[in-house]
C-alpha cells in the first residue's frame, strides 16, 4: 500500500506540474455544463424539471471528462519507457494499479469539486443533502476510475488508444452510471440517504468487484 | 567464481515466432558479459526474461539460486537495468526521479536523501539535482539512468544498448561513470552493437543469432577486435546482411 501511495503521489506531482489531464478534463466538464445550461435555458426556472435533468447533465460531464483524463493516464508512463522502469521494480504489479487508481480518482474529485459550484450557479439550483451527494459521487467516481484505470493501461500500448478506451469503457461502466444517476436524482430532490440505499449497495458491490478484479488482472494488461 | 545466473533449456516463442531456442548459459559473479547479434536474435528477450519482465515458454532462470518464475520480485530487487530508454520522468527533477525509484526499491525514507545525494555526486549531477530530467542532454540523462539503476546497490546490472543516441564524448563519459560507480563485484551484462567499446570493457563475449547462442568465449581467448569481428560476420553473414555491427 505504501508503494501505491508513492506512485499516486508521483503521478499527482507530475500532473500538477504539467496539468495535461486536469486542464482538459476541467475545460471539457465546464463546456458540457455551459452547453446544457444554454440548451435548457427555457426550463431553468422550473425546479422540478431541472431536478430531472440535473443528474444526467452532471454525470455526462463527469463521465466524458473522466474518459478524456483516463486516456492520458498512462501517457507519462509510456514516455522514456517509465512503465518498464516501474515493472522492473520489486513491487507487486497491483501496486501500480492501486497507485494509478488513487491518482486518477483524486484528479476526478478535483474536477467534480470545481464543476458542481458552476453547475449550481448556471442551473440556478439549490442543492440539499451535500453529504449524500458527496457519497454518491465518491462511489460512482471510484467505480468509474477502477474500470477506467485498467482499460487505460490496456489501451495505452495500442495505436488507437483515444478510440479504444471509450469503446471499451462506456459499456462496462453502465452498471455504475445508472445507479449513480438515479441516486444523484433522488438526493437532489429529497436529500435523504435512506431513500437511495439500494443504489448505494449496488455501487459498493460494483466498486468492490472491479477494484479487486482490476488488481488481479492488471499484471496481464501490462505484460510484454 | 560462483554462478550468479544459471539458465537452463530456456525457450521463448511469441505466437509462431521462436525468439529463444533451448538456451543454456551460466554467468559468474562479477563477470562483464557483452552480447552481440543482429536485430531479432533474441538478445533483448533473454534480458527481459532475466529481469522477470516476461516469462519464458520453457526452461528456467536461477539468479543467486532463486527461481525467477517463483520469486520474481526478489529477483527484480537484485537487478539494475539501463536501456536506450532512460526510464526517467521528464517532468520530475533528477532528485525526485531517484527518490521515487529508491522508494520503489524499498530504500527507507530516513536515509534515502543521503543515498541520492551520494549517487548524484558519483555521476556528476549533484549540482543539477533540482533541475527537470527533461531539460538534460542525452548524455546527462544516461548518467542519471546509471544512478537510478545503481541506487539500490544491485548485484546484477543489465544494459540493453546503452550507447544509443550518445556521441563519442558522452559514450566515453558513460563508460567512465559506469565502471567507477557501484560495487566492483557487480555482474554486468550488456547488449550492444559497438564491438570496439565492448571489447575494451568486457570479460566475455557472446554472439546470438536466431534465438541461439552461437559464440561464447572469454576475451582472453579472442586474439583481437578484428578477429572477433570476423567471427561475428562469419556467424551472422550467412543468414543476414550482418546488420547491427558498428565500429563507432
Amino acid at each position: 500500500m505504501k508503494k501505491s501511495l508513492y506512485i499516486a503521489a508521483k503521478d499527482l506531482k507530475y500532473e500538477f506540474r504539467t496539468k495535461q489531464m486536469l486542464n482538459s478534463m476541467l475545460i471539457f466538464s465546464l463546456i458540457v455544463i455551459v452547453i446544457f445550461s444554454i440548451s435548457f435555458v427555457d426550463v431553468l426556472s422550473q425546479t422540478e424539471l431541472v431536478g430531472k435533468l440535473a443528474p444526467g447533465v452532471l454525470w455526462v460531464a463527469f463521465t466524458f471528462a473522466g474518459t478524456l483524463g483516463l486516456s492520458r493516464s498512462f501517457a507519462g508512463e509510456m514516455e522514456n519507457g517509465c512503465l518498464e522502469g516501474l515493472k522492473l521494480s520489486p513491487i507487486d504489479r497491483s501496486s501500480i494499479y492501486i497507485g494509478k487508481t488513487i491518482s486518477n480518482a483524486v484528479l476526478m474529485f478535483i474536477v467534480e469539486l470545481l464543476t458542481i459550484p458552476i453547475f449550481i450557479v448556471l442551473f440556478n439550483y439549490n442543492i440539499s443533502g451535500i453529504p449524500g451527494l458527496a457519497l454518491v459521487i465518491f462511489l460512482g467516481t471510484f467505480g468509474f476510475v477502477s474500470v477506467g484505470t485498467l482499460l487505460s493501461a490496456l489501451s495505452a500500448s495500442t495505436r488507437a488508444r483515444e478510440i479504444m478506451l471509450p469503446v471499451l469503457l462506456l459499456p462496462l461502466i453502465i452498471p455504475v452510471i445508472i445507479p449513480a444517476v438515479m441516486a444523484t436524482g433522488t438526493i437532489l430532490t429529497d436529500g435523504g440517504i435512506s431513500s437511495i440505499s439500494s443504489e448505494l449497495r449496488l455501487l459498493i458491490v460494483y466498486d468492490l468487484i472491479f477494484f479487486v478484479v482490476g488488481q488481479l488482472v492488471f499484471e496481464y494488461t501490462v505484460m510484454d | 567464481m560462483d554462478s550468479i545466473i544459471s539458465i537452463t533449456g530456456l525457450s521463448k516463442s511469441f505466437g509462431r515466432r521462436q525468439a529463444l531456442n533451448n538456451i543454456d548459459l551460466e554467468i559468474k559473479k562479477g563477470e562483464f558479459v557483452a552480447v552481440f547479434g543482429p536485430n531479432g536474435a533474441g538478445k533483448t528477450t533473454i534480458l527481459k526474461i532475466m529481469s522477470t519482465i516476461i516469462n519464458p515458454s520453457r526452461g528456467s532462470v536461477l539468479v543467486n539460486e532463486i527461481d525467477a518464475k517463483k520469486h520474481p520480485e526478489k529477483i527484480r530487487g537484485m537487478i539494475g537495468a539501463i536501456s536506450h530508454e532512460t526510464y526517467l520522468y521528464d517532468e520530475l527533477t533528477a532528485r525526485e526521479n531517484l527518490v521515487f525509484f529508491g522508494r520503489m526499491y524499498g530504500i527507507e525514507n530516513n536515509n534515502i536523501d543521503e543515498k541520492v545525494d551520494s549517487i548524484l555526486k558519483s555521476v556528476n549531477l549533484l549540482q543539477r539535482a533540482d533541475e527537470r530530467a527533461g531539460s538534460f542532454s542525452r548524455g546527462m540523462k544516461q548518467r542519471l539512468s546509471i544512478a537510478r539503476a545503481l541506487l539500490h546497490k544491485p548485484e546484477i546490472l543489465l544494459m540493453d544498448e546503452p550507447y544509443t543516441g550518445l556521441d563519442q564524448h558522452a559514450a566515453a563519459n558513460f563508460e567512465r561513470v559506469l565502471m567507477s560507480t557501484g560495487d566492483s563485484d557487480v555482474t554486468r551484462i550488456m547488449i550492444t552493437h559497438n564491438i570496439e567499446r565492448a571489447f575494451e570493457l568486457c570479460d566475455r563475449m557472446l554472439i546470438m543469432d536466431k534465438g541461439e547462442i552461437r559464440f561464447d568465449k572469454l576475451k582472453t581467448e579472442i586474439e583481437s577486435v578484428d578477429d572477433f569481428r570476423e567471427q561475428y560476420l562469419s556467424i551472422v553473414e550467412k543468414d543476414t546482411d550482418a546488420e547491427g555491427i558498428s565500429n563507432v
